[in-house]
């Protein structure tokens, strides 16, 4: 039997460089008593020294854990942990059988280390010192963590605090942060700290103003911040008198007769009342989007973030309409901003068309969509929503009046007509529309988009760029 | 007027602020102080540094910037007709008191709203300057949670995510028709326009920072801990079903982090239409269950509204419970075999269960006295599941499963 002796419960180093020496030896688990220094006196006879048998080489996510787990009070940790290293040597999936006792032990033990950890990162106050001659602020705090935890827990401390000096002293060990450097040192008492900050009274007054009274929970408050923590917490004494007198403050509540109205909050509303009024009659491009973007006249609107309403010169000579607004649109409030906008604007420019001189609408103003998980999942518009919307696209036609319509897939083609027919019987000649536009007829980009075959997908490109580029031919032959 | 001393108004404003259920820190980038030598630090866990009587975590400094109000929603502490004591912060006030509660570490941070005071941009101005105030002057590298004005300008939303971790808009009512009835002022296409204000704003600038081929320096990160909401549950009619079905929409058009669920609780003051009430808490417990099965169970909507009764769901026992009871086809699954998604489906199995169940069945079966290990409700677990040493044999089935589960039934009290 051999026994080890720990100077320094809770420090790595020490117990890893024992720790370390045994395994090499190949000295099993149960050949070895861990004690702290302070413990009772050895019953065995000092025994032979280690000789090293084996090189010694563990995960190292285990040692990480190792490190963490010797802060654990508990006296039989530096047995148990050596018993978990012992056996890792043999079994490198150890970690992982989560089912197996030693492993359950470990990983039970470094989660009560990380919720020590995690607790005191959420109740160290600190109480305020003064300033130095630089006017750098000092601080200093009083805790009582359940296990070793200070020199794991410092560091934190030091990247939120770098600007100020403070020091956080427990019964085992303290820690400064001084000269933007952190020191380590022995366990200190209570009274070296102050007993009071003025800003504790400010704090105290949040927490019950804070505080429900309505929904008084006090296991789940008690589950998080248990008792044990409550004595170095200033808000903690608030505790008692805000329970013992909620109950009152809500019959308070449902007792009181209702009020009248705060007489002055008419003058406070009138001054935020500036409605915009809806323009009477639609003459301008302005006035539609304004009516357009007030639109309910179908149930799109419920959903949809935004109208969008068609953008271009009033002066255009060719107008194109595509479908509804996608996902970006609806977001940017402008149409053709998306993915299919993008391709669109390639087109036109290798058909050699300027976009800015282009009405660009579809033929619903609002995005039809359902929402799948994290994603918006476009919908076809129904005929019937197409027709309702086609009071918005027949007043853009009749205040621009293109010479040419270009319209981008089905539901354009049926918004413009009113009918519903094929692309292809309409495409490859330019049909003349009632109001004496000529209609061109082409695919939607969107289509474009998701033609898996790359050949077929280039061919169809050509054309509809082909497509684009008749209409621009047309507009100048009827522009001459 | 003469000002209010600081504790006066700390008392109000953080009165006015709770009702506010967010108090999330997490989800932002790492932040150390330890480059600007000043203060403040982010992780990607958040702390809660204390705990309310009422349950709820105080992590953040929750206040508004003032309860004056132009709005008159019904359901709120802070409408224009209330009655309620009010006052007003000034920017330099609410920086001194973070600054100062940071340094003691109290909080991870501030989650700064306010009344709307002469216009939207008016307030989003002031809300702005305070996290400029604590990000440019004080170099403060904490948490900063802003609210953002529905109907403020796209160029104060995009200052505020330059400072802020988290923006949120409030859609308060689930449904069209309760916004009208109980909060005139606020216009459901407005709140949806600021939301995609920021989700634009936080998509471009990871796109952005993604695409820096050319640039030495990085451009400004946006919200990193995204955008949230808040709904009241049990102010107006909506059911459970209206409520799922607004998140589902906000969660996949404006991809917000997190929709808060506040059970509507009696306030100073209530206005004459909504008598106060307990507030429905465990209609709140139920509908962030089931937000959890929409996130991180692979369940939709329609899936979780089949365990619910004309729209709304069980109170007495938890919505993947209330699933399964009615697609008892689906189980008893072995645990040694199903998919993952199956596992999930599993009433008691969360994810983190699961994660071990996979880890632990690719090293050996695991047999049922493994179980205990691996996740925390085996009682529970046990009709719904075998293994190579389990089967439930007729407990699947049978007619009184639910009854192991639900509550036992108390005797109504007879009103005199």
């Amino acid at each position: 039997m051999r026994e080890i002796i720990l100077q320094h419960p809770g420090e790595f180093d020490e117990w890893r460089g024992h720790a370390r020496g045994l395994l090499a030896a190949r000295v099993p688990p149960e050949d070895i008593v861990w004690r702290s220094v302070g413990d009772s006196a050895s019953l065995f006879a000092d025994p032979a020294p280690l000789q090293p048998q084996r090189t010694v080489s563990l995960p190292r996510e285990l040692v990480a854990i190792a490190d963490r787990v010797i802060c654990h009070r508990d006296e039989s940790v530096p047995s148990r942990l050596y018993r978990v290293l012992w056996r890792a040597l043999d079994d490198r999936k150890l970690l992982e059988r989560r089912t197996d006792t030693d492993t359950d032990w470990l990983m039970r033990a470094e989660k009560a280390i990380r919720r020590d950890l995690h607790k005191m990162h959420a109740f160290v106050r600190f109480r305020r010192l003064g300033e130095d001659e630089t006017g750098r602020e000092r601080f200093i705090a009083w805790f009582e963590p359940e296990h070793r935890i200070l020199r794991l827990g410092a560091p934190f401390f030091r990247k939120r605090f770098y600007g100020m000096d403070w020091a956080i002293l427990t019964p085992d060990a303290r820690a400064i942060w001084h000269a933007e450097e952190l020191h380590l040192g022995p366990g200190g008492t209570r009274d070296e700290v102050p007993d009071h900050d003025v800003v504790e009274d400010q704090w105290r007054t949040y927490y019950g103003a804070i505080f429900n009274p309505a929904r008084v929970k006090i296991a789940a408050m008690r589950a998080e911040m248990p008792k044990k923590y409550w004595h170095n917490l200033p808000e903690a004494q608030d505790i008692a008198p805000l329970i013992a007198g909620a109950e009152a403050r809500v019959e308070r509540m449902r007792e009181t007769a209702v009020s009248l109205a705060n007489p002055r909050s008419d003058k406070w509303r009138a001054r935020g009342e500036a409605e915009t009024a809806m323009p009477e009659a639609i003459t301008s491009l302005e006035d539609l989007g304004q009516a357009v973007r007030a639109c309910t006249r179908c149930p799109l609107h419920c959903n949809a973030t935004q109208a969008v309403t068609g953008e271009g010169p009033r002066q255009a000579r060719i107008m194109v309409v595509g479908e509804q607004p996608g996902d970006r649109e609806d977001l940017e409030g402008r149409p053709f901003v998306g993915p299919a906008g993008q391709l669109l604007d390639e087109a036109l420019e290798e058909a050699g068309l300027d976009r800015s001189t282009l009405y660009v609408t579809n033929a619903v103003k609002h995005f039809k969509f359902v929402a799948r998980g994290k994603r918006r999942l476009h919908q076809n518009p129904s005929t019937g929503e197409i027709d309702i919307c086609r009071w918005w696209l027949d007043q853009e036609r009749a205040l621009v009046r293109p010479d040419i319509i270009v319209s981008l897939g089905g539901s354009a083609l049926r918004g413009l007509t009113g009918r519903s027919s094929s692309i292809s019987s309409m495409r490859g000649t330019a049909h003349a529309l009632d109001d004496g536009a000529r209609l061109v007829s082409t695919v939607h980009p969107s289509f474009l988009l998701r033609l898996p075959d790359r050949e077929r997908a280039r061919m169809e490109r050509a054309a509809f760029v082909a497509d684009l580029a008749t209409a621009g031919q047309l507009a100048r032959e009827l522009h001459r | 007027m003469s000002e209010k001393p600081i504790l006066q108004k700390l008392a109000v404003l953080a009165d006015a602020a709770k009702y506010d259920a967010s108090c999330a820190s997490s989800g932002t980038v790492r932040r150390d102080s330890t480059g600007t030598k000043g203060i403040g630090s982010t992780g990607g866990m958040g702390i809660c540094h204390s705990y309310a009587p009422d349950g709820r975590c105080i992590s953040l400094l929750k206040i508004l910037l003032t309860n004056f109000c132009i709005y008159d929603c019904r359901f709120c502490i802070n409408r224009a007709s209330s009655n309620v004591p009010r006052a007003r912060f000034n920017p330099a006030e609410v920086v001194r008191l973070t600054l100062d509660f940071y340094k003691r570490n109290y909080i991870e941070g501030l989650f700064l709203s306010s009344g709307i005071i002469r216009s939207e941009d008016y307030t989003m101005e002031q809300l702005v300057e305070v996290a400029r105030l604590l990000r440019e002057e004080h170099r403060f590298g904490g948490y900063i949670h802003l609210k953002t004005i529905a109907g403020a300008s796209p160029e104060l939303i995009a200052k505020a995510g330059l400072y802020a971790d988290r923006l949120s808009t409030n859609v308060e009512l689930p449904t069209e028709d309760g916004l009208k009835s109980f909060a005139p002022e606020k216009k459901p296409q407005t709140i949806r326009k600021t939301m995609a204000n920021v989700r634009v704003g936080v998509e471009d600038a990871v796109e952005a920072r993604k695409d820096r081929l050319l640039k030495k320096a990085k451009p400004p990160r946006f919200a990193p801990a995204g955008q949230s909401t808040q709904m009241i549950v049990g102010a107006d009619g909506a059911r459970d079903d209206d409520i799922l079905a607004s998140a589902t929409s906000l969660y996949s058009g404006y991809r917000l982090r997190r929709v808060y669920y506040s059970a509507y609780s009696p306030i100073p003051d209530a206005s004459s239409d909504l008598p106060p009430v307990r507030p429905p808490l465990m209609r709140e417990h139920r509908l962030y269950q089931a937000d959890w099965l929409l996130r991180f169970y692979g369940f939709d909507r329609a899936e979780i509204m089949a365990g619910a009764n004309e729209g709304m769901l069980d109170l007495s026992i938890d919505p993947k419970l209330a699933w399964a009871l009615q697609r008892r086809e689906s189980f008893p699954v072995d645990i040694n075999r199903a998919p993952r998604e199956m596992l999930l489906r599993v009433p008691g199995l969360g994810t983190k269960a699961v994660d071990r169940i996979v880890a632990a069945r690719r090293l050996g079966a695991i047999r049922i006295g493994d179980l205990a290990r691996l996740t925390a409700s085996v009682k529970k677990v046990l009709p719904f599941i075998t293994t190579p040493d389990w089967r439930p044999g007729g407990l699947t089935d049978s007619a009184n499963l639910r009854a192991r589960f639900a509550p036992p039934p108390e005797q109504m009290s007879l009103a005199l």
